[in-house]
């Protein structure tokens, strides 16, 4: 085991359905999670989509994966960002994605939405801080 | 050629590695009849492993990695029985693999 904790940062950025792509990024997230880096994963362009509450893929014949992401706390991943822009450009507002929860690491308190909307800036700095950028 | 396990005279399709083909299929018979071919007799402990991971797929979709079955089982159903080595004591081919396969539910993702 490599002691040295990378910046990983996964960039989500096609809908969720139509492509392999957002299950497949989603499924390197959870696997990777046990590498104990230091993991932010951003969503971004349609990759914003992937959160909406409520989706139904009864009339496309695929698996609804969206449950999935709430998972993602369980899996000690708690750096999630949504590109404010993105969400704008699509008509939606924070209210309509889904809320993942997870756990403070030191206090073990509950923290009721990792979520978080973040401007350009912070998609910039995001971005020059990590190590590793893996776009989906 | 797709195998077969018998459980009540009725034929259910698995996988390569034994995992139920069809998660809708399942029956907690099928659970009794995978553990006898792993020489393993079901208690009401093992009972509760494999309903939480029933429960969480139903919740999630996926079957949960053992590190964060283990957390969860702690959570649920108190610290105890949240360590690898009581899910071990019961599954001994590996909680998340084993336990998952009786449940019916597909392979753990991140399972190495």
């Amino acid at each position: 085991m490599s002691e040295i904790v990378k910046k990983f940062l996964y960039l989500n950025r096609r809908a969720p359905y139509g492509s392999i792509h957002a299950w497949e990024a989603l499924e390197v997230v959870l696997i990777g999670a046990a590498f104990d880096q230091d993991v932010s994963v951003l969503f971004l362009d349609d990759g914003v989509c992937q959160l909406i509450k409520g989706q139904d893929t009864k009339g496309i014949g695929m698996k609804n994966f969206s449950p999935t992401y709430r998972t993602l706390g369980d899996y000690d991943i708690r750096k999630i960002y949504v590109d404010r822009v993105s969400l704008e450009r699509r008509g939606l507002t924070p209210d309509d994605l889904i809320e993942i929860a997870g756990e403070d690491p030191e206090t073990e308190e509950e923290i009721e939405n990792l979520v978080e909307v973040i401007d350009r800036a912070r998609v910039s700095a995001l971005m020059n801080e990590s190590d590793a950028i893996f776009s989906f | 050629m797709a195998n077969t396990i018998e459980v009540d005279g009725k034929q259910f399709t698995v996988d390569e590695e034994g995992y139920l083909a069809d998660l809708n299929d399942w029956v907690p018979g099928v659970a009794t009849v995978m553990a006898g071919q792993d020489n393993l007799e079901l208690t009401s402990e093992h009972w509760d492993i494999i309903n939480f991971l029933r429960e969480y797929y139903a919740e999630y979709q996926i079957a949960p990695a053992v590190r964060v079955l283990t957390k969860a089982v702690g959570k649920q159903l108190g610290k105890d029985k949240g360590n690898s080595k009581y899910l071990y004591s019961l599954f001994p081919y590996g909680p998340a693999k084993q336990a998952c396969r009786f449940a019916g539910l597909p392979k753990p993702t991140g399972c190495v």
